[in-house]
């Protein structure tokens, strides 16, 4: 293999083995599953395809998969900012209790997450009770699918901007501060600027995968075609009537959008630390 | 501990550390503990009776077999893909990367959905295989495949950054001074990742046990065969067994906290400099 020259002048071996299966799982195990989707909605005439993904109850669900994704991730970059905040630069007893419970969501089953929730927010549950009589409905609306989605994301916020408020040096506050600036100022001006980019990774990855979730959201839902229902469980629907082709045709819209925003994201985070780090 | 000119002052500390507990009690906390009030709201019997139920017990033993053959092929599919990332330099690199992260970024059920698309009764595979008497959907390899490809990054994506940050000099001196290639990997490389290793299969593990989008889709929900411990909680919860639902839960609740657990004895022996 001449390509796998080891970094510094002897060469490990193994470079072969490891590729090779490597390459061949990878295929076998995500890139051929991955292939039929195309290869399915190939099957459709564009007539069809074009109807399926433009049918009133589809674009429901698409809006309201982007729509509560991005309200739950505009949620999560504020509060996992401030979480971030809390857990970096003050002290408080349980701190590292509470700095390892924020991992919950990553380690919960979604089904788990899904009938607690519901039962939390329900009329009679331990928050829904005081909710409902003032008129907030959260169980069963597109308001729980937020609440379901805000659980899920939480962790990626505050685990992204975590490390960069930690690596952030004291002495160029130290020297805002020397130059008369004031806390306010200081954040604003020179801790901000700093903490943007990885906020707005972090959030953009909840949101990614508050797209695809399927198992917190249909407990709390109430899963109202046009209303409460989200993409994922549309799909389901589809597969269960044993419309395999028009659950293709909109997933791969679904799957499309998705990958076109994270690159969108990427490219945007990558230049802007490229500009931080030359300026 | 800052200086005071370099910190907030304290009313302004307290506002916002008061805001952000009360923000983690309400939505990680709470939740955390309504799993088991409401699990044992009709009492120790009924959660005992509940996991002891026939129907419980052979989904419980399902959800562990289907673990126990994802998680070696994973872990050995994640050190093998570090060992190529980490340790040499090649073309396409970021591309590779980019592939082995892309499960984490299709929702599950779409995740499912190839699976049924492949080897489906109406897939590409599906009738040839179906002929020959070989069941993927609805049965235990489809249930197998789709849990392999929801945790397929995992363990992958705990390696590459720590063998990438431990560079490759001692491997390189275990050669010079001549061991063999896999002496090397068995005596250096896989020591030193150990913890790493050991975090990605735990996490992995506990994952496979909680899948439930993608194995929904391919289970085909038959009762004592093919639930899995959350198809079961579903289930349950959707009969209006609740307690008995969220006595099931609980379960996968315990293994999320261990998870949990473990992550904080890693991290911590990693902050103390003794991995």
């Amino acid at each position: 293999m001449a390509e796998g020259r080891a970094r510094r002048g002897v060469v490990l071996p193994g470079f072969g083995l490891a590729m090779g299966f490597t390459l061949a799982y990878l295929g076998l195990v995500v890139l051929i599953p991955l292939a039929t989707i195309p290869l399915r909605t190939a099957t459709l005439t564009w007539g069809q395809f074009w109807e399926t993904v433009t049918a009133p109850r589809t674009l429901a669900a698409y809006r309201l998969s982007f729509g509560a994704s991005f309200a739950a991730a505009l949620v999560n970059a504020v509060f996992g900012l401030l979480v971030a905040w809390v857990l970096e630069r003050y002290d408080f007893p349980g701190k590292r209790l509470v700095d390892g419970l924020v991992d919950l969501p990553f380690a919960l089953p979604t089904a788990v997450a899904g009938i607690v929730l519901t039962t939390f927010y329900a009329g009679n549950g331990w928050v829904g009770q005081y909710l409902e009589p003032r008129g907030i409905k959260v169980a069963y609306t597109p308001l729980g699918i937020v609440v379901a989605l805000t659980f899920v994301g939480l962790p990626f916020v505050v685990r992204t901007v975590q490390p960069v408020l930690r690596d952030l040096d004291i002495q160029v506050e130290g020297a805002a501060a020397s130059l008369g600036a004031s806390r306010l100022q200081t954040f604003g001006r020179v801790i901000l600027p700093e903490i943007v980019p990885a906020t707005l990774t972090g959030s953009t990855l909840a949101f990614a995968r508050a797209l695809g979730e399927y198992g917190s959201v249909i407990f709390i839902a109430g899963n109202m075609p046009m209303r409460s229902e989200i993409t994922p469980l549309l799909i389901m629907i589809k597969l269960e009537q044993f419309d395999y082709a028009g659950a293709t045709a909109i997933a791969l819209v679904f799957l499309l959008a998705s990958f076109v925003l994270l690159f969108l994201v990427n490219v945007m985070s990558l230049r802007q630390r490229a500009a931080s780090s030359t300026g | 501990m800052r200086p005071r000119h370099l910190s907030e002052p304290r009313a302004v500390r307290w506002v916002l550390t008061g805001t952000a507990l009360a923000f983690l009690v309400l939505f990680l906390f709470l939740p955390l503990v309504v799993v088991f009030t409401e699990a044992l709201q009709k009492g120790l019997g009924v959660y005992i009776a509940a996991i002891r139920e026939p129907v419980a017990l052979a989904a419980i033993r399902l959800t562990l077999l289907v673990t126990v053959l994802v998680v070696p092929l994973n872990a050995t599919f994640g050190v093998a893909a570090a060992w190529a990332i980490a340790k040499f330099e090649f073309r396409g690199k970021n591309l590779l990367t980019t592939f082995i992260d892309l499960p984490f970024s299709v929702s599950p059920v779409i995740s499912g959905m190839v699976f049924v698309l492949l080897f489906g009764a109406q897939g590409l595979a599906g009738p040839w295989l179906l002929a020959r008497g070989v069941k993927v959907i609805f049965a235990l390899p489809g249930i197998v495949l789709a849990t392999l490809f929801v945790t397929f990054p995992l363990v992958a994506r705990e390696l590459i950054p720590l063998m990438r940050s431990q560079g490759n000099d001692e491997e390189a001196a275990a050669l010079t001074l001549g061991a063999g290639g896999w002496q090397t990997f068995f005596r250096i490389s896989l020591p030193k990742i150990k913890w790493g290793l050991l975090y990605g299969v735990v996490l992995c593990a506990a994952r496979a046990t909680g899948e439930f989008g993608a194995v929904s889709v391919v289970s085909g929900h038959i009762r004592g065969v093919t639930n899995t411990i959350p198809l079961h909680v579903e289930i349950l919860y959707n009969e209006y067994q609740f307690a008995a639902a969220f006595a099931v839960a609980s379960l996968l609740t315990l293994l999320a906290v261990l998870t949990l657990v473990v992550k904080g004895i890693i991290e911590w022996r990693a902050g103390s400099g003794s991995v």
